[in-house]
Formats: C-alpha cells, structure tokens, sequence
C-alpha cells in the first residue's frame, strides 16, 4: 500500500465532492436541522393536559379534588361540561385528552368512609401519552386519598398520626427530567448513521455506474488504497459534523458534557469509519446507485433511528428485537455518547461499546477491501 | 397518447425491477421492517429494572421491597452490596433505578416514627425516569396510608372507615393502551411515503445522469405522458406495499381494522399524489443520484417527525404546528388511524382528504410546470 496513490484517490473524491457544493451543504444541512428539530421542537414531554369536567356532585369535597389536578402543572382545566355528551366531544375534538367523572354520590361515599369513584375518560390511541396521563391522575387520586385517610383518622382519634414511609426521590445525570439531555446526545449516533447512508453508499456504485471504475481499476492503484481514499474526505464531513453537533449541544442546549472530549471525538472517528465503510461496502455489492441507496437507508439509518435506543428504551423490546438490536453498532455509539455526556464516565465503563466499534469497524474497512479486489479481479 | 403513455410505464417498471434485488428491496423488504418497527417504535414503559440495596435487611424492608417487586412496573433484578456497586448499575445502565434502604428502617418504623427510603433514579432516559418517579411515589404513598392506617387502628383498638378514591379509567379507541396499535399503522404511512418518495426522485434524475434523457426528448413523447408513465408504476407499487403491509398489521400485529379498506385504499391514492409530486419535484431540481437523494432526505424526516408519528403535534412549539399544516403525511397518518383504531368513516375524515388533495394538486402542478422548463 502506497500513500500517494491513497492520498490521490482521497484528492479524487474531494474533487468530487468540491465540484458538488449542493450535496456538501446538505451534508452538513440534514445534522444541524436535525439538532433543531429535536432540540427545539420535539419533546416527549407532557405537559399542561387539556382536561373537561363533569362534576355532578358540586360540593366542596368535589371542588377540593378538582383543585389538585388545576394546580398541577401537569393539568390545564378547559372547563366544565354539563352532561356526559358534552365530555364525549371534548374528547372527539381533541379539545381535551381527559375528561373527569364525578358522580352525584361523589361526597356522600367519601364521608361515609365509603370508596368514591372517579371516572377518568382517556382518548387511548395515543397510547404513550395516555399513559403519562394516566399516570400523572394516579398520583394526584393517591395524594387526594391521603388527604382523605388523615381528616378522617382527625375526626375519629383526634390526633394527626406522622407519616410511617417517606420515600426520596433522588435524580442522577438529569435532575429536571429534560428530554432534550435524552434526546440530543442519542441523534448524534443517528446522524452519523446517516452521513454513511446518503454520502458513501453511492460513491463506488457511481463510478459502476458511469463506466469509470473500469479506469480505475487500469491504474495501479489497490483495493485497500482505493477504500481508504474514498473513505478520507467523507471522514472529514463526518467529523466536521461531530464537532458542528458537539458545540450545539453543548452551547445552545446546554446539554451537559460530563466526560472526556478527547475519548468522544476518538470513538466518534471509530464509529464513522465502521459506518462509513459499510456504506462503501453496500456501494461495492450493489454496483448500482438506487439500489445502494434503498440498502443504505434501510441497513444504516432506520436501525439508528429505530433500533438504537437513541429515543426508544431497547429494554421495551421484545426479546427477539433485543437480539437484533445487538448487532446495531449505533447501539454500542449511543450508548457511549450517553455515557459520556451525561454520566460523565470514561473508558473504565465503557470499553464494552469502544471494543465492539473498534472491532466492527476493522471487520467492515476488511471486508469491504476484501470485496472490492475480487470484483476488481 | 395510451400507448405512449403505456410504453414509458413498461420500460419504467422493467428498469426498476429487471435487478431481482430491486425486487426484494421494494417488495419484501416494507414487510421486515413493519415486522421489526412494529416491535421497536413504542414509548410504553413496562418491567423497569430495579436493583435493591437494602442495608436493613429485616422484614419490615422485605415488605417494601415486595410492594414494588409486586407491582407490574418494576421487576428487581439486582442487589447491589454497597454503594460503589449500586453507583455501578445505574452507572452501565443495568437497572433504571435503586431503591435504597438504610439501617433502622424496620426500627423507625415500629417505632412510630417516619420511616426513610431512597429511590436513585437513572434521569438520563427522561421518559422512563419520568415513568419511575410517578409509579414509585403512587406505590409509597398507597403502602404509607396502609401502615397509618394500621397504627391507628392498633392504638385506637377499633376500625376507622377511610374512604378515599376509587380511579376508573376509561381508555377509549385502544382499551389496554397498546401502543403498537397506534404506532404500526403509523409505520405503514412513513414506508409508503419513504418508498414513494425515493424511487420517484432517482427516477428521472437516473435518466439524467446516464444521458438518456436525450433520447426520450427526441422521441414523440408530451411531458405529461412522460410522467405519468413515469410516476404510474410507483403508485402501484405504493399500493402494494400499503396492502402488504396492512396485511402484517393485521394478521401479524392483530391491529383492528374497525373502518372500511376501500377508504384506506382512496386515502392512499390521495396521499400518493402528493409523495408522488414531491419526488418529481425533487427529481427535477437534482442533477446527480446523490442530490436527489439528500434532499429527499432533507424533506422526508422533518415530514416524518412533524406529522405527529411519535412526537403529538400540540407539544411542538406554534411555528411548527403551522408547519405541519403543509405535510401530507399529518393528514394521511389522522386518515389510516381514524380508520384502523377508531372506525370513523367520510363523514369524519373528508377534511382530511381535502387536505391531501390541495396540497397533492398544487404540488403536482408545480411539479409538472418545472419539469416543462428543464426539458
């Protein structure tokens, strides 16, 4: 292997590259929209539930419970509806995702020391955000009923019994719960993954394509000079990228960068190697540029965005999709940047992710080479 | 003009599907991914992993424990010894969260006193987190009012009626809030318009990059007839891969159909005008592969994300719901769930056919006029 006809290969693609300013500027376009989108506009978060009211009771106990779920901030009160129609179009419209049922017996029952139903009406099609609601009228329901229990254990001992269990709740890595420190770090794995799809899975499917790897192959350039040239300047936009999406998420979403810089850029580099050969790898397979891209798509990005766990727990999965997730490097990548920003942990924790890159990198450059001088023979 | 017409179609379907990989790609390869998304997309948050570092170790801290391993949310998986290896599982993400019980819990609590514990929550997935820090403080505070409520009737010798709340939920459209059930026809919306999209924008430019666009230009052939040639073998395969991939969603997945197919299969021709008219659009203003690709990208995950697939829509920030008002796929993805979850019929949904059909013809026309000019 000879360095210039490496560096020459790598000159000839950045040629390439250079003489499409429309596809370098999406290069770096798609991340730094991506960062926005998520940074900005796409949250997990559920907040300010629009809620209706039917409450045919009407008496203060009904009116106190009420006042818990308006002084959250979990609940927005959208107002009160008179019969059970009323709440059904709420719902049906959207104006509301919960509708409460206080039936007429509501204060009598809890007076009596009886259980007082309450009816909470959900649209459940959105099944995620259904059960946040769900969740957030649980703990409301079970502060209430503490309430309840103390006024009556007032009015029949006359005393106020302390609290027997105080449960603390303490937050690591993200005390304010932002889904924005979740989020951001994770889609770092995704862009990459994507940076490999669009730019090199359709590098040497190209020159396939266009007749001219017949010229190439008639220069005494090698497979693996070949493959490490094309593989250089994408390198480049690769990283650029990483360092565009660091300084992003650090100075405009403040998201916090706990751990090692130095180590995160070097993983980073492995990790883009390891994707960016895959896309060189699908190119050389498919020797046709539709197809490489529909490959590329499907094997690099959407098991980034999908199988990562970037957004989606993999603990959630089904045992089988588990498995699959195993073999998804960007797996290994979000967990490390994750680790890394968020915990602020180093190599002692995270050599499992950094081996298995480091390996699926030199497994992937390998058999891309490997592929390559055979359909050059 | 048939006939025509009818010869770009042949020559464009056997172009796309001469390479038996092609095939697979196009044909097979929704009906994986709708097996393995179907399974992946969902924010449901179920059997958190839950280590123990109980330093108490007596019955009373056994209880506890049996509260939240008893619970259907947490399944305990792990004890750590200390707090260096606590500090580890939450550290390698091996469990979500540790419940830690100091020494003495058992004696406060008999005592009459306030018993303390602690739960470390892993804040770094806020959505679990989130999940966590409710479902914990519902499980104490329910186990907290049982242990008052024993002292008292311990000390008092005689039962007191405590009432309380007894929460019924009622979830319409999806009764066991099955998040698969919401989010795989979601997916069959995003393969469709993904698949569509991709192959109408190489289509033209393919013939750009490889000269061959010269050569249709001198044949007989009106711009109109091209692309309608060009665009009716995608929106059969758009078709196909909609009714493949309900067929996973139904028989696979056991999603209900409640409302009418033949709806579906219109909403689909409605949505397809619109993919469609964006891939040529895309094809026109692209001079390489590459090109045509990236900005397909550029408009399919803004469309993807803002459609209100998994991010609901009224949580993004005003300027964007205004956005979204211009993605098909919003108005599609309303129609296919409308359809599938809730049964609703025309009568509910024609605003949203409306919809597609403006944004479809004013994006097919642009299309067309701009394909007029670069010939």
């Amino acid at each position: 292997m000879k360095l210039r006809r490496l560096w020459a290969v790598a000159r000839k693609e950045s040629l390439h590259v250079r003489r499409d300013p429309r596809s370098l500027v999406l290069a770096l376009g798609i991340p730094m929209l991506m960062l926005l989108m998520f940074g900005y506009a796409l949250t997990l978060d559920v907040d300010h539930v629009p809620f209706v009211v039917w409450d045919q009771s009407g008496t203060p106990q009904s009116r106190d419970l009420l006042a818990r779920f308006t002084a959250s901030r979990y609940f927005d009160f959208r107002g009160a509806v008179g019969n059970y129609r009323g709440l059904e179009q709420a719902i049906d419209r959207r104006d509301a995702d919960l509708g409460l049922i206080i039936p007429p017996e509501f204060a009598r029952d809890l007076d009596a020391g009886r259980a007082a139903a309450l009816q909470a009406v959900l649209d459940g099609s959105d099944s995620n955000t259904a059960s946040i609601i769900l969740g957030y009228t649980q703990g409301i329901a079970t502060g209430y009923n503490q309430g309840v229990m103390l006024a009556q254990i007032r009015r029949a001992t006359g005393t106020s019994p302390p609290t027997a269990l105080d449960l603390r709740t303490r937050i690591w890595f993200n005390p304010d719960l932002e889904s924005r420190n979740f989020i951001v770090p994770g889609i770092m794995a995704v862009i990459m993954g994507l940076i490999a799809a669009l730019l090199t899975s359709l590098t040497i499917a190209r020159e396939w394509e266009r007749g001219t790897m017949e010229q190439l192959i008639s220069t005494p350039v090698r497979p693996a000079e070949l493959i490490l040239g094309k593989l250089l300047p994408y390198l480049g936009i690769g990283m650029l990228d990483m360092v565009i999406a660091v300084l992003m998420a650090v100075f405009l979403f403040h998201v916090p960068l706990r751990g090692s810089i130095a180590l995160l850029f070097f993983v980073a580099g492995v990790f883009m190697v390891g994707t960016l050969a895959q896309g060189i790898l699908i190119s050389t397979l498919a020797r046709q540029q539709l197809l490489a891209s529909q490959v590329a798509m499907i094997s690099t990005f959407l098991p980034a965005f999908l199988l990562s766990g970037f957004a989606f727990a993999i603990g959630n999965m089904p045992a089988a999709v588990q498995v699959i997730t195993y073999i998804v490097p960007a797996r290994y990548f979000v967990a490390f940047v994750k680790g890394i920003f968020l915990r602020g942990v180093g190599v002692s924790t995270l050599w499992p992710e950094i081996l298995f890159l480091v390996v699926f990198a030199l497994v992937v450059a390998g058999a891309s080479i490997v592929f390559t001088a055979k359909k050059l023979r | 003009m048939w006939e025509r017409i009818y010869t770009v179609l042949l020559k464009e379907f056997r172009s796309v599907l001469r390479d038996p990989r092609m095939r697979m790609v196009i044909l097979v390869l929704p009906v994986v991914q709708t097996l393995i998304f179907g399974y992946a997309v969902s924010l449901d948050v179920r059997h958190v992993r839950l280590g123990v570092l109980d330093s108490d170790q007596t019955p009373a801290s056994r209880a506890l424990v049996a509260r939240f391993a008893g619970s259907s949310y947490f399944d305990v998986v792990a004890f750590p010894r200390n707090e260096t290896e606590a500090r580890r599982l939450i550290d390698a993400s091996d469990t979500a969260a540790i419940l830690q019980i100091d020494a003495g819990y058992e004696g406060d609590l008999h005592g009459g006193r306030t018993a303390a514990a602690q739960l470390i929550v892993d804040g770094s997935d806020s959505n679990t987190a989130r999940f966590v820090v409710n479902y914990a403080s519902v499980i104490a505070a329910t186990y907290d009012s049982a242990i008052v409520l024993d002292r008292v009737m311990r000390q008092a010798g005689h039962t007191v009626p405590v009432g309380g709340i007894d929460l019924q939920p009622r979830a319409w459209f999806n009764a066991d809030l099955e998040s698969r059930n919401y989010y795989v026809p979601g997916i069959i919306a995003n393969l469709v318009m993904l698949v569509s999209l991709m192959l109408t924008s190489m289509a033209i430019v393919r013939e750009k990059e490889a000269g061959t666009i010269e050569q249709i230009m001198v044949t007989p052939i009106r711009p109109v007839e091209f692309i309608l040639g060009k665009c009716a073998p995608f929106a059969v395969i758009g078709f196909l891969n909609v009714a493949m991939v309900a067929l996973v969603g139904l028989y696979w997945f056991a999603i209900p159909l409640r409302g009418s197919f033949a709806l579906l299969l219109l909403g689909t021709a409605f949505f397809l005008l619109s993919t469609l008219g964006i891939g040529l659009f895309i094809s026109t203003v692209s001079q390489t592969q590459q090109q045509a690709m990236m900005t397909t990208f550029f408009f399919f995950f803004p469309a993807m994300l803002f459609s209100g697939f998994i991010f609901p829509i009224a949580n993004m920030p005003t300027v964007i719901q205004w956005l979204s008002l211009g993605d098909p796929l919003r108005y599609f993805l309303i129609i296919i769930r409308g359809i599938f979850l809730k049964g609703i019929g025309w009568s509910l949904l024609w605003t949203q056919f409306a919809s597609l059909f403006v944004i479809g013809a004013i994006v097919m026309t642009f299309a067309v006029k701009r394909f007029h000019k670069t010939l």
